[in-house]
């Protein structure tokens, strides 16, 4: 263990021996400041690379239409994908829409979000807090959290389909206790309640890891002032450790909030987004018409995502900037 | 560059051989069948000493989402075992030039070699050889209708006759479902063509929703609201989510399961000798009797650098002998019709996995052409896909049935305009 | 009414919070990790058993007895009503609705019993041989390779360049700052499952198509990373930075000595994020690789998933198999997700 330690603490060494004299030219001939985007470059780069031109690729998908990959075997149809995904007599009804499964994805997205990210963020701090604390078996605390991460979604869903299927062992369980049995996954408000339930589960570990992380910023002495002045635990939850917590918390908020709206793996897997249309969220929708039939309608969904983008940036700046307001760095 | 990266393994094996032939075969399995080839490709190295046939095992959700979009830029493998005849055809290679006896194939593989000949491929052109022919068909719990002294329907009796017949078996020993049909437009069609269902006009351009699909829609909807279908195999999931019942039907919690012939060799294994169970045979509707064909195939793709050496892989797969070895382990149905009519000696099965095998190859001939044509059909995934979607709405209210129908007809004609 | 979850141990003994806070780490263990044990119980169990409902805990399967007269040994029945209620007997053969029965001990009667009657004996069985199929069908150890080494190559590169990127976000004061940060925090937007088909295009034009660098270089740039990282960073003390600055350190070192270490609970957790995803990762690995000797764990996994059946024993016990070397990666790095500015006696 010794050994292996040192051989680290060797190759990091190594490491900033190697890049250093590189990096201190640079700083020589570009200055300080100018330094920042040396940086930056090469995450910068392959964000280019892979991420920025496949976005630009996805604007080509969504102004064209026809079943093709290749940009230039499309015919270009201009806005034809938004006007068809936004036609509507009403928003609130989405019967009288021309694309009803898109608005019904967009009704069971809305409140899965609301629901979803709310539980998660308390369950998650709550969590976090705890396994803060100098417990016994702390690890293994914090691998029970996490483990549930770990599993890939058709993993996830098939355990929670032995649990919630009509002969599952929930139901054998409320059998036992004398209690009546519920088809979970066929009713649609129950099924809706098990795939805010599942996802949860599966994706708490995440978040409980990035505040845990987050809480060994705070320094142990501001506690220590507190206890001296007398100030009760429950306002040193309050006024130190969230204030202090804020630059984590908003890394969980958004993330939490861009990966709710982006929900799909497990659910997909366990209720199909059924019964009927109950659980269809909107990467379902998107890859129900882009991916799973044929012909792929690729235009239409890479229309539907860029909405669907559209309306999470706003979400999310308006979170940075409410962050920013508080006074916190951001 | 990416060849010399990704077949540096490869090529160690085979840089001794001078001209050697690379080619890689893309596969995936519900049973055996990758294993079934790869131990037949031994014999065709030995036959064929300069071309080299690599398997590449992967889930089929590759063939279904990445082997598209490989084929359409340029990559992807010399060969595959895919379903989707018609979304792959127009990068499927002809190996009737690169075959020695294209007649032979042509009278063994006839029917099912239609199944790749649409768009712009050739009339006679030779794609596919199907080493996986499947039938829709219905399976019954025998020992529930002797335990509950009701006859079992004969073949040919009517889906009525069934529906009846199977509520009062369940209802006599107590089990939750009567009767069940996976979740997919494919096994929905069958019973609808029973039922008057045309699908297509005379200019073969589909027409989803008429008198006879309406009818069986109407039925199927019924038997829902009345307990007679299983509600968790279509109502419990959503979009064109496929699902099948197959868990109920072995835990003997189901008297009669529509689905296929694939289901044949897992019954076999997982049900043993818990009770016994047999094919239907043919269900009718008011109008005709027939089930739905299908199945898996070889093609070669027309971007391959060595067309002659795919063409005798094709040609070797079609053999009798070697058809008949595979389908022997796999325990498919043979689409060769030579061996439809020799028979295929299984190894190693049951009485029931023997005697329902035989009775789904039978009941093959008695298909409509309307059935052949749905499955030669280039985008019948779209229809396999929207009627599933659409239906569940009714059967759990969130449309009426005609605001169902109506919805799918429209599914189905936004999909063709995307069709180029 | 917050206390259990701010207290401390070793201060007032075992009180109150410590029970609830107990109590919460209890039922968070029936419910995170129930689950997942009973999902290793089930690898060890047959197909047919993992068809049964309603589901059991332990993988059993029928008792199998050796009977004279007979070659192969005979599944054993209790027998629970009828004129032999309360015997055990082996079936010989069942034919409808009856079966045939024989004692063990007295080999020539033959019974007719109702299968009603009988129920079978089952006893824990261990199905081993879904796991032994696992290593014998698949070239485990070369596929194993190819999973660790995107793996490693791509979580050094993800902590290097996305470390850099965040110091650079959180340290600096330059005009594009803002704009940046934003870039990176928009590129989530838009769903993964969307860009698989551009970044395809993207990949086979650069040659990458069947090489584990078409899965490295496009997973590394995270913005998850980038983001998680500049929002700890933000939390060190810029006078630390200055005073190092002071004594001449060069901005490689102020980086490479001081934020580095420093940010060691949010780098552990990268780690952490970064082995997870690129080891779980398949829909990409699966449209960019489709040769065998460059295939990963996952898609090999996920080969027993066919059309119409998927092999849930073995694709059990593979899951098994190939949540083992993460748990020991977790088990490794979550210590370090307690040593931060806190211990370090810094302000």
């Amino acid at each position: 263990m010794v050994q292996i330690r040192a051989a680290g603490v060797a190759l990091y060494e190594g490491a900033f021996n190697l890049l250093e004299r590189p990096m201190l030219a640079l700083q020589r001939v570009l200055g300080q400041h100018r330094l920042a985007w040396v940086f930056l470059l090469p995450n910068l780069l392959i964000f280019g690379l892979f991420t920025f031109v496949p976005i630009i690729l996805n604007f080509a998908f969504a102004t064209t239409s026809g079943d093709r990959i290749i940009i230039g075997d499309r015919p270009y149809v201009g806005a034809a994908n938004f006007a068809s995904l936004l036609d509507c007599e009403s928003y609130l009804n989405p019967n009288t829409c021309r694309r009803d499964l898109f608005w019904r994805a967009v009704h069971n997205t809305g409140w899965f979000v609301v629901l979803q990210v709310g539980f998660m963020v308390l369950f998650s701090l709550i969590t976090a807090l705890i396994l803060n604390r100098d417990i016994v078996l702390r690890g293994f605390f914090r691998a029970v959290f996490f483990y549930p991460v770990l599993l890939s979604p058709v993993v996830v869903a098939l355990i929670w389909k032995w649990i919630l299927q009509r002969n599952g062992v929930l139901n054998a369980g409320l059998d036992w206790a004398g209690f009546g049995t519920v088809n979970w996954l066929l009713e649609a408000n129950w099924a809706f309640f098990w795939i805010v339930f599942v996802s949860i589960w599966a994706n708490m570990g995440f978040y409980v890891l990035i505040l845990l992380a987050g809480l060994q910023s705070i320094p142990g002495d501001v506690y220590e002032a507190a206890e001296m002045d007398g100030t009760p635990r429950w306002r040193q939850l309050l006024r130190i450790t969230l204030p202090l917590l804020m630059p984590t918390m908003l890394v969980v908020l958004v993330l939490s909030l861009i990966r709710a709206v982006q929900a799909f793996d497990e659910i997909y897997v366990l209720t199909g987004g059924g019964p009927g249309s109950a659980t269809t969220l909107l990467i379902q929708y998107i890859y129900d018409v882009g991916f799973a039939t044929r012909p792929r309608v690729y235009g239409l969904a890479a229309a539907a995502s860029l909405m669907m983008a559209g309306v999470l940036f706003v979400l999310t700046m308006a979170q940075l900037a409410a962050t920013r307001k508080r006074g916190e760095d951001g | 560059m990416k060849r010399i990266l990704a077949t540096t393994a490869t090529l160690a094996l085979s840089a001794g051989m001078a001209h050697a032939q690379e080619l890689r075969f893309m596969c995936y399995q519900d049973g055996t069948e990758c294993q079934a080839w790869e131990a037949q490709f031994e014999t065709f190295h030995a036959e064929n000493p300069g071309i080299t046939v690599i398997v590449d095992e992967v889930p089929y959700a590759a063939i279904i989402e990445s082997l598209p979009i490989q084929l359409e830029v340029g990559e992807g493998p010399d060969l595959a075992r895919v379903t989707d005849y018609g979304g792959l055809a127009r990068y499927m290679l002809d190996v009737r030039p690169h075959v020695s006896d294209a007649d032979a194939i042509e009278a063994r593989y006839g029917q099912s070699l239609a199944w790749a000949r649409v768009g712009d491929n050739a009339p006679d052109g030779i794609y596919n050889i199907v080493d996986q022919l499947t039938a829709t068909g219905g399976f019954a719990n025998k020992t529930f209708f002797e335990q509950a002294g009701v006859d079992m329907p004969e073949p040919g009796a009517s889906w009525a006759d069934w529906a009846e017949a199977s509520r009062a078996v369940r209802d006599a020993v107590g089990v939750d479902f009567a009767m069940a049909i996976d979740r997919t437009g494919h096994r929905f069609a069958a019973p609808a063509m029973s039922f008057g269902a045309a699908l297509f006009d005379d200019n073969g351009d589909p027409i989803l929703v008429d008198d006879g699909f309406r009818a069986f829609a109407e039925q199927f909807v019924a038997w829902h609201e009345d307990g007679t279908m299983a509600r968790d195999v279509w109502a419990g999931a959503g979009g064109g989510t496929y699902q099948d019942a197959a868990g109920e039907f072995i835990n003997a919690n189901l008297v009669m399961y529509y689905s296929g012939s694939w289901q044949i060799g897992r019954f076999g294994r997982d049900i043993g000798d818990m009770f016994d169970w047999v094919a239907t045979g043919a269900i009718c509707g008011p109008e005709a009797c027939t089930g739905m064909p299908g199945g898996a195939g070889i093609v070669g793709f027309s971007h391959t650098q060595h067309p002659e050496a795919v063409g005798a892989v094709m040609e070797f797969i079609a053999r009798d002998d070697v058809q008949a070895a595979v389908l022997a382990q796999t325990r498919n149905i043979p689409a060769n019709a030579m061996l439809q009519e020799a028979g295929i000696a299984y190894e190693d099965v049951s009485e029931d996995v023997a005697a329902a095998l035989t009775a789904f190859a039978a009941s093959i001939p008695s298909f409509s052409d309307t059935a052949y044509a749905l499955q030669g059909y280039a985008n019948n995934r779209a229809i396999y896909t929207s009627i599933p979607a659409r239906i569940t709405q009714a059967i759990v209210g969130e449309l009426s049935l005609d605001e169902a129908l109506e919805r799918l007809d429209q599914d189905i004609a936004d999909a063709l305009a995307e069709a180029q | 009414m917050f206390s259990w979850l701010l207290g401390r141990r070793g201060r007032n003994g075992f009180d109150l919070t410590d029970w609830l806070a107990f109590g919460f780490l209890g039922l968070g263990v029936v419910l995170m990790l129930g689950p997942v044990l009973w999902l290793v119980l089930s690898s060890f169990k047959t197909e047919a058993a993992l068809q049964e409902f309603p589901p059991r805990l332990m993988p059993l399967a029928p008792v199998m007895v050796e009977v004279s007269g007979h070659a192969e040994p005979l599944p054993l029945y209790a027998i629970t009503d009828g004129p032999e209620a309360g015997r055990e007997l082996a079936q010989i053969r069942r034919i409808g609705l009856n079966a045939q029965m024989v004692d063990p001990a007295r080999p020539d009667e033959v019974l007719n019993i109702h299968i009603n009657d009988r129920e079978a004996i089952r006893s824990v069985a261990v199905a081993t041989e879904n796991y032994t199929t696992v290593f014998t069908r698949f070239n485990f150890l070369l596929y194993f390779w190819n999973s660790t080494f995107i793996t490693v190559v791509a979580t050094i590169l993800t902590v290097l360049f996305n470390s850099m990127a965040a110091f650079a976000l959180a340290k600096y004061r330059f005009t594009g700052r803002t704009a940046v940060f934003v870039l990176i925090i928009a590129t989530l937007m838009i769903p993964p499952t969307i860009t698989l088909v551009p970044l395809f295009l993207v990949v086979s034009q650069m040659g990458l198509v069947n090489s584990h660098w078409g899965v490295i270089w496009p997973a590394i740039a995270t913005p998850t990373g980038v983001f998680l990282l500049r929002q700890y960073m933000l939390t060190i003390p810029d006078d630390l930075l200055d005073a190092a600055r002071m004594d001449h350190a060069s901005e490689w070192r102020v980086y490479w000595k001081i934020v580095l270490p420093l940010s060691a609970p949010a780098l552990a957790v990268l780690v952490i994020f970064s082995v997870m995803w690129r080891w779980n990762e398949f829909l990409w690995p699966l449209i960019v690789l489709n040769r065998s000797e460059v295939f990963t764990l996952q898609l090999a996994l996920n080969a027993f998933q066919g059309e119409l059946q998927t092999s849930w024993s073995n694709l059990l016990a593979m899951t098994v198999l190939t949540l083992l070397p993460i748990t020991v990666v977790f088990a490794f790095l979550q210590k370090y997700i307690t040593q931060g500015i806190a211990q370090s006696g810094v302000k």
